[in-house]
Formats: C-alpha cells, sequence, structure tokens
C-alpha cells in the first residue's frame, strides 16, 4: 500500500465514522477512512465476517438499515474513487502538518501481512475512535470469565457463538439491557442484571427522556424480551465480589444504599457462573484528540470529552471530532455528528455554517440526543462509595498487578495524588493497556475516597504518544 | 505563622529533595516549594542512571564516583525505596576504530580507579546473548546502576519530611525578597518564604529562578527521546550502549544526535535512548528521533525488530555551556545557592550534590572541591538573553 | 448455534481443536473450553478475554510463533499453531 493525499481523513468505521465518511463523500470530497476493523461496522454494528456472510440479517442489532444504508453509500464513494478504504490499520501517530493538514501513521491491527502500511495525508481530518466499556475493579474481577459487559457484546455478534453459559451481568446504566437481551436470544442464561442505581434516579429527567421515543421502544423491546427469558433486573444492586480458583464460579452480590455502598445481610450469591460481564458505562478513546491538545471538559458521567462547536470542529483548526469522543451518547447520536462533522470536514473554506451541516429536524434530533444522554449518565452515576468496596489485594492495573494497597499508600506516604505521580510510585496504567482500563479508577483512587476523578488526570491517564503498539521495525523505516 | 526557615529549597526533583533531605539531617530548618508535585519536571522523564562509564575525567567523574558513594553507604538502608540496582554498564563497539578508542578510555579510567574489565566478543555474548554478533568486543563497568528516578525525589522528600523539613506542593516563586544584595527569601504565590538561604534547584527552569535575582544562571533545555517496548522476558541484563554515546554527551551540537542505548527493567519493558537535541522546550514528536532510535537499537540487538514500542517520552536535560553542573553558593547575589545543570546524569549525581551543598550551608568543608561547579563562573551580573530557553 | 460445521482445525499448546470458520482465535479457545492462556508476568496467574475489543491486551496469545497478539482480534485460520503462556512459556523466549 503507498501512501495517500486527500482532502478528509477520517479515524474510525463505526456509526460515527462511517456518517462522517460518507457525508464528506457525498459533499464532493476524496476521503480516506482508517479503521481497525476488517470491515465497516464499529463495535455498535460489529457482525460475522462478510467473507462467511455477505448479507446478514442484522439481528440483534439496532439501527441496522441505518447501518446498511450507510454501508451502501460508503461502497457507492468507493466505487466512485471518492473513498479510500484502509480496514484492519490502526492510526499510532496523528499529527498536524507545520505548515496545513494532518498526518496519520498506520501500523497493522493484527501483525503479519506483507509491504509497508500507508501513511495518510488530509487537509482535514475527522476523529471517531468510540469508546469502550468504563471498569471498576472489585475483588476478583482479574479472574478469567470476567469480561467486560461489551466484550460479551462483541463475542456474539462477531463470532454467532456465547463465551459460555450462565451469565450474570452488573453494572450500570441502560447498555446492560442490550448485553442480557442478546446473550438470552443467543441461548445464554441470564442469572440476574445487577444494576447499581435506583430507576427512580429517571424521575427528575422524564421530560430528556421522553423526548426520545426510539429509547422507550427498545426500552419495552427489552422488558419483553426479558419477561420471556425470565431474567431478574435487580436494581440498586452490585456484585461484592467474585470467586473461583483459576476462573469465575461465584458472584457474590449485595442490595446497595443510595451511595453503593453494601448493606450487609442483603444479596446472596450465584453459583457456576460461567461468566460476569461488567460495564459502568463508556470511556471515551481519547488518546488521537489529546495528541492534538485540544480543549477538553468533563462531562456528566465523570469522562474526559473534547469540546467542539456545533460543526463538531474541536478547539484545533481542521480537526473533527464525533461519536463518543465528544460525549458519551450511543449510536444514534454519534450518527448525526459524524454526518455533520464529515460535511463540514469537506467544505475547504471552512466557512460552512452551522446551519449546512445538520438540516434543521436533524440539528434537533441531535440535541434531543444530546439531553437524553445526559439525563442516562445523571440517573446511571457511578456510585459514590464505590472505593469501599475494594479490599487491599484487589488489583486496581491488571496489566501490573498492582494491588489496591500499594495504590493507597502511594497516596499517603508520597503525595501521589494523580494518574501520573500514581503511575510512576505504582506502576499503575504502565502495562500493556496504558491504562486504558485502569485509568477511570485510578484516578478517581488518586483523588481519595468518594472523591471524582480530576480532568488533568484522567487526561494524563489518556495520554499516549504512541496510540498502540508499533513494531520497532516499522519505526526504523518511518518517512519524515 | 512564622515561615523563617534556614534554608528554602526552590523545586522538588530529585536534585531539590536530595539537597532538602541532607540538610534537614544536618540539622537545618528546612523548607521545600515545588511548582507541581515532586518530580514533575525531569526527574520523570529520564532513565535513573548512576553512570560511572560515560563519564570525561576531571570534576565530574570525581562527583559522579561521591555520589555512588552516597548511594551506596549512608542511603543502603533505603536502597529498596527506590529501587536501586547494580545492574553494570557495558559499552559495546562495532567498529575497529571506535574498539580502539575504547580501549584508550579504559586504561586512562582504570588508571583513576574506575572499575572496568574488558570483553572480547565471546565475554560480551556470554554477558548479553542477543547482541548483534558483529560487535568487535566492549567494556563492562559492574558500578553502573540504576534507581527509579520519581520514587528517589518522592522518597527523599517523605524522609526530608521526616527528619522535619516541610514541602508545600503547587507553589510557584514569583520573585527574592531582598535585604540590600543580599536575598532573604522568596515571594510566591502562596504568599513570602524568609529563609537564611534560598536553593534554587529548578533544573531546566534555574535560569529563569536566577534572573530573579539579577544573576546570570545560563541552563538551558537538551530534548531527550526514549522509547519503551512491550513487556518481554529477560532478554537485555546490563544498560548496553554504543561507544559513540560518549561522545554525544559531552557534544555542543544544536542538531539531532542518536546513539543507541538499551537497557532491560525489572517491569520486562526495555529502554531505548538516547537522543539529544537542542529545540529548546519543543514537545512536538519528532518522527527523526524515533526513527533513529529505532535503526540504533537494532543495530545494537537485532531482535528488537520484532518487537513492539508501546510508549515513548521525552524529557528536558538541564545543562550548562561548559556541561558542567552549577552548584554552590553565589557570590553575585549573598543568600543565593544553585544545585542544576546536571544535564543527563541527575539522577546519579543527586544524593552527592545534596549531601555537598548541606556541607557547604552548615560552614563544613566539602567532600569534593566545589570550586569548578561555582556559579560566579558565569561571570556577568545581568542575565543575558538565553538561547534556547522559550 | 454449535452445531454448525466446526471445520476449522489448529492446535492449541499441541493439542487438536477445531471451531467454526470466521471465529477469532479468542472465541475459537473459549468455544472448546479453554477459558485461559496466559499467565500474567509477576504473579503468573491465568488470563484470557477480558475486553473482547482489543483494548486491553488481556488475551495476549502466541499465534504462528508471533508473541503477544491479541486473541480476541486475530481471526482463526486453518492449521494455526497457537500457544498460550500459562504453562511453561517458550515461545516467548525464541523470539
Amino acid at each position: 500500500m503507498s501512501d495517500l493525499t486527500v482532502d478528509v481523513a477520517v479515524v474510525g468505521a463505526g456509526p460515527a465514522g462511517l456518517a462522517a465518511a460518507v457525508a464528506a463523500a457525498e459533499a464532493g470530497a476524496v476521503v480516506a477512512v482508517v479503521d481497525a476493523g476488517t470491515q465497516t461496522g464499529g463495535q455498535f454494528w460489529r457482525h460475522r465476517p462478510e467473507t462467511g456472510d455477505a448479507d446478514p440479517d442484522g439481528h440483534g442489532h439496532h439501527d441496522w438499515n441505518t447501518f446498511l444504508d450507510l454501508r451502501r453509500r460508503f461502497r457507492a464513494g468507493i466505487a466512485a474513487g471518492r473513498v479510500h478504504h484502509l480496514p484492519g490499520l490502526q492510526v499510532w501517530m496523528a499529527s498536524k502538518n507545520d505548515v496545513d493538514g494532518f498526518t496519520l501513521r498506520t501500523t497493522r491491527t493484527v501483525v503479519g501481512g506483507e509491504g509497508v502500511t500507508p501513511t495518510v495525508h488530509a487537509a482535514r481530518l475527522v476523529l471517531c475512535p468510540g469508546g469502550y466499556d468504563r471498569q471498576l475493579p472489585v475483588p476478583g474481577w482479574d479472574l478469567p470469565g470476567v469480561m467486560a459487559a461489551g466484550g460479551i457484546q462483541a463475542f456474539i455478534k462477531a463470532n454467532g457463538a456465547l463465551p459460555g453459559k450462565r451469565f450474570v451481568v452488573a453494572g450500570t446504566g441502560p447498555f446492560l439491557l442490550p448485553v442480557a437481551a442478546n446473550i438470552a436470544e443467543a441461548g445464554g442464561e441470564v442469572l440476574a442484571v445487577l444494576e447499581s442505581s435506583s430507576l427512580s434516579k429517571w424521575f427528575p429527567h422524564w421530560k430528556a427522556a421522553a423526548s426520545v421515543p426510539g429509547k422507550a421502544l427498545e426500552g419495552a423491546e427489552y422488558a419483553g424480551i426479558f419477561a420471556r427469558h425470565r431474567i431478574p433486573y435487580k436494581t440498586r444492586s452490585i456484585v461484592t465480589a467474585v470467586s473461583g480458583t483459576d476462573r469465575v464460579q461465584t458472584v457474590s452480590w449485595a442490595k446497595a444504599d443510595a451511595d453503593g455502598r453494601a448493606i450487609p445481610g442483603t444479596g446472596g450469591r450465584y453459583e457456576d457462573v460461567d461468566v460476569i460481564g461488567f460495564g459502568w458505562g463508556f470511556t471515551p478513546q481519547m488518546e488521537l484528540p489529546l495528541s492534538f491538545g485540544v480543549q477538553t471538559r468533563l462531562d456528566a458521567d465523570g469522562s474526559l470529552v473534547a469540546v467542539v462547536d456545533e460543526r463538531q470542529e474541536s478547539s484545533v483548526p481542521g480537526l473533527f471530532l464525533a461519536g463518543e469522543v465528544t460525549g458519551v451518547g450511543g449510536a444514534v447520536l454519534a450518527v448525526l455528528e459524524g454526518k455533520a462533522a464529515g460535511t463540514a470536514a469537506a467544505d475547504a473554506s471552512a466557512v460552512v455554517l452551522p446551519a449546512d451541516v445538520l438540516p434543521a429536524k436533524e440539528a434537533a434530533r441531535r440535541d434531543r440526543h444530546r439531553r437524553f444522554a445526559q439525563a442516562m449518565h445523571q440517573a446511571h452515576p457511578v456510585p459514590h462509595a464505590w472505593q469501599e468496596w475494594l479490599t487491599p489485594e484487589t488489583l486496581v492495573c491488571r496489566c501490573e498487578e498492582v494491588p489496591v494497597s500499594e495504590v493507597t499508600q502511594a497516596r499517603s506516604t508520597l503525595g501521589a495524588e494523580d494518574s501520573r505521580s500514581l503511575k510512576s510510585f505504582t506502576r499503575v496504567g504502565m502495562g500493556w493497556c496504558q491504562g486504558r482500563v485502569c485509568g477511570f479508577a485510578g484516578s478517581c483512587l488518586g483523588a481519595g475516597p468518594g472523591e471524582p476523578a480530576a480532568a488533568a488526570s484522567l487526561a494524563s491517564a489518556a495520554k499516549r504518544p504512541l496510540a498502540v503498539p508499533v513494531p520497532i521495525s516499522e519505526l526504523a523505516s518511518l518517512n519524515d | 505563622m512564622s515561615r523563617a526557615s534556614d534554608v528554602l529549597v526552590i523545586g522538588a526533583g530529585v536534585i531539590g529533595a536530595a539537597t532538602a533531605y541532607f540538610a534537614a539531617r544536618a540539622g537545618l530548618s528546612v523548607t521545600l516549594v515545588d511548582q507541581g508535585l515532586p518530580a514533575s519536571g525531569t526527574s520523570s522523564a529520564c532513565e535513573g542512571n548512576i553512570l560511572v562509564s560515560d563519564k570525561e575525567l576531571g570534576p565530574e567523574l570525581e562527583l559522579t564516583r561521591y555520589s555512588l558513594s552516597v548511594w551506596k553507604g549512608e542511603l543502603a538502608e533505603h536502597r529498596h525505596l527506590w529501587e536501586f540496582e547494580a545492574k553494570g554498564g557495558i559499552i559495546v563497539a562495532s567498529q575497529p576504530s571506535s574498539l580502539e578508542s575504547l580501549n584508550r578510555v579504559m586504561s586512562v579510567q582504570r588508571g583513576f580507579g574506575v572499575a572496568v574489565e574488558e570483553l572480547d566478543p565471546a565475554a560480551l555474548r556470554k554477558a548479553e546473548p542477543h547482541i548483534n554478533p558483529a560487535a568487535l568486543g566492549g567494556a563492562y563497568y559492574p558500578e553502573d546502576s540504576q534507581v527509579q528516578p520519581m520514587l528517589v525525589a518522592a522518597q527523599l522528600v517523605r524522609l526530608a519530611t521526616e527528619a522535619g523539613a516541610v514541602f508545600h506542593a503547587g507553589v510557584t516563586v514569583t520573585g527574592m525578597m531582598r535585604d540590600g544584595d543580599r536575598v532573604t527569601g522568596v515571594r510566591t504565590s502562596r504568599g513570602d518564604f524568609a529563609a537564611g538561604n534560598v536553593v534554587n534547584c529548578t533544573g531546566t527552569w534555574a535560569g529563569e529562578i536566577g534572573a530573579l535575582a539579577g544573576v546570570n544562571v545560563p541552563v538551558m533545555p537538551r530534548r531527550g527521546f526514549v522509547m519503551v517496548t512491550e513487556p518481554l522476558p529477560p532478554m537485555v541484563h546490563h544498560k548496553v550502549y554504543a561507544a559513540e554515546y560518549i561522545d554525544n554527551v559531552g557534544s555542543s551540537d544544536a542538531g539531532l544526535q542518536a546513539s543507541p542505548v538499551v537497557e532491560g527493567t525489572p517491569g520486562g519493558t526495555i529502554l531505548i535512548g538516547s537522543t539529544r537535541e537542542r529545540v529548546g522546550f519543543d514537545r512536538t514528536v519528532s518522527t527523526e528521533a524515533l526513527r533513529r532510535l529505532a535503526q540504533n537499537a537494532t543495530g545494537l540487538f537485532p531482535f528488537l525488530s520484532s518487537v513492539r514500542a508501546i510508549r515513548h517520552y521525552h524529557g528536558f536535560r538541564p545543562y550548562c555551556p561548559d556541561h558542567l553542573p552549577v552548584i554552590g553558593h553565589d557570590d553575585r547575589a549573598p543568600g543565593l545557592w544553585h544545585a542544576a545543570g546536571h544535564e543527563g546524569a541527575g539522577i546519579g549525581l543527586s544524593v552527592g550534590t545534596g549531601k555537598l551543598l548541606s556541607q557547604a550551608l552548615t560552614g563544613q568543608a566539602t567532600d569534593v572541591d566545589l570550586t569548578p561547579f561555582a556559579p560566579a563562573r558565569f561571570g556577568a551580573l545581568d542575565p543575558t538573553p538565553m538561547e534556547a530557553s522559550r | 448455534m454449535s452445531s454448525v460445521d466446526r471445520d476449522v482445525r489448529f492446535t492449541f499448546d499441541g493439542r487438536e481443536l477445531a471451531a467454526e470458520p470466521g471465529q477469532t482465535v479468542g472465541a475459537a479457545l473459549v468455544t472448546n473450553g479453554v477459558t485461559a492462556w496466559r499467565g500474567t508476568r509477576k504473579e503468573g496467574r491465568p488470563r484470557g478475554l477480558f475486553c473482547g475489543i482489543g483494548v486491553c491486551f488481556d488475551c495476549l496469545v502466541t499465534v504462528d510463533g508471533v508473541a503477544n497478539q491479541r486473541a480476541c482480534l486475530v481471526e482463526l485460520c486453518e492449521g494455526m499453531d497457537v500457544r498460550g503462556t500459562l504453562a511453561g512459556d517458550e515461545t516467548e523466549e525464541t523470539r
């Protein structure tokens, strides 16, 4: 593959990236799309290899027709020579050029293959890297069989199989519902969905919730699936420990008070559990936006996200962002943001007005979904007292195997109150995943019991000068 | 609240932490301030080297050996706190000419009491089985050691406070308190701190602090990139570098210089250094630096070519035009002291520097003559605009 | 859904196994009852799939001699030699 120079480069081919690429191409721009996956869809529309099933029916997916429509237009863009699809590649460094434009340096998602990976030069850049399940440590969460809730869903969607027979799904947020539904529909047994929040937390936000009728329909659909498969949905309930010798066997749970503290004498145990899936909302994949030094803010869910204007442009001119990195809000919102970003990025004059990037009706829809997302974040917070679940032995950093005791000691004796000093003193976030999994929890632990993670601490945990691991042989043959 | 102390130390990097520790241990009342948390500057962006092997003969080698004696002597009881490891250094020669230079350096160093062993190709491969088979030979320095630099700074701050020092994080020095010529304390973002002596341990910022007192302290930043690999089983057992590294350390060339420095760590990762370039405080990632690091490292250890890098970082080494640190009392501004400009050797030299300063601050004769490091060598009273600091 | 043809054959630590075409190496292992294959560096504790989408690097595995591949991302191919690091790791040392 040789290097590419295009008008607009898009990173990611999930809901936001696909919509951005299609919008930019249809507005006349030449577009390159770099995506870690081997086929479009991202995590949300992840599906079985098209090589085996060219036309999957989208069972278990939402807005599948939106995907089919975007994919059709994306392919039309490829056929017209306006879209260059670069699948199976990850961007390890994105940079702004001295004069103008951007450069993306890529490496293969999976090692192997012949030839040099392409470098992409683009006048404007749209980053749609998405997010992943946010995790909170819990005693025993490093046992095999503990998975991210989204990981279970990805397993089912990509492989058409289940990673076990008996499941528990726990954490907080509406996303736990489709995960449990997917498991049940695929033939798995869901012993319980444990939701830490109380559904009454939605009451103050009923207006925002009611303004997105689609979400109510989804809710009704899940209610049907839960009833059909007799899935217990327990609110104000948390997992207190996962145990087993070399894999998950037992999940202990308890009812929680308003702060998320386990109430003694409540709850019970689930035995012979194969897989427990945890999800505490989502963490936006921030390393590429942060590498440009974009302006950021703390969102209502406590995540660090980038600030964008109505046209999805970041504080860095020419750099557009869409999807979870501008605030976790789901696929419908991501598609609308992607469309706005792609349309704006296609315009070389950079004078395109907000009204031109999204028709009024869609802009209103986007705003409704943003309000819904805010309501969702407030109704499903990370429990205030979550740090009280931990034992001294509970691992904070799975990669470097750093227990809670070392983190609290570094905080109390060495004044390590941010993720940066915790990382240096204890190696939290130093390992393979570079703090992707433990960055949020580490930042909270640095802030102290009951304290939210500070923006600076989250930024430092998400700063990754190499966005993904890259073979040294590729660095040795780097072009300027 | 009375905030007058015998000594006020500015900067809680390794140099300031060591200075505060030894001053407090010497019975002085000590206040330590930093604009951030401990080790927020160069101390957090280096490799933690305590090297004898790369030192030129003269005052720096003397300071190095003194500092090593402090690390291994009175600080030995704390070695586990900062992961002190005498891993040993190996210099590898790949060209006949560099082998010749290396042999010459070795014989001179031996004359000054440096422990060094010659390695023939077979011995080299025994010490480092994955070294490039084309290597011609090397030199082994058993005294070369390693510490975790951020832990050094943080633990020395903790030990200093146990010895009575008071540490204030998040305090930015904005000016000097004066009584005539004499510096009598500092003005800060959190009010004034009076002190009998003020010690400037601010690394690459030392020039700016000097300027607040009207003295020229020409410490400049020199950028260095370090690359970190994926965690692996032990593959590189020493700090291994190429003979050309020695020339780079002492160079004043502004352009990018890179020579291979490769070492394994207890965490399983391999650190790949190092570049040196004078680009001010530019934080832009340099693709040229990454390429040179990668090429040089695979030249030394070919297996690295299929290994992946998982991060890189860069730091700004503080250096003076004559490549010697500035340590001691500043006669141009009585009451003001400096300990800065240790370039890439600050971690290794920190404890020796702190100990010597505590001797000078208490009016004792110092174990090592500080004259070569005297601030007055920079002459001019007025700070001249510094070329590389912006 | 396990009734579909299990026609991709591969070996795991020398054991002959089979899985559905189009699955990832991680899925092929898990559906064969192998829930852990990586031993952690410090404690040698067992790990398998966690995030499932290439973020956490917990599921690292050696595939055809190339160490530290994310099992959740590598698509299974006929005849693959898959090795874990749980018991007696030799693969990484010889890379």
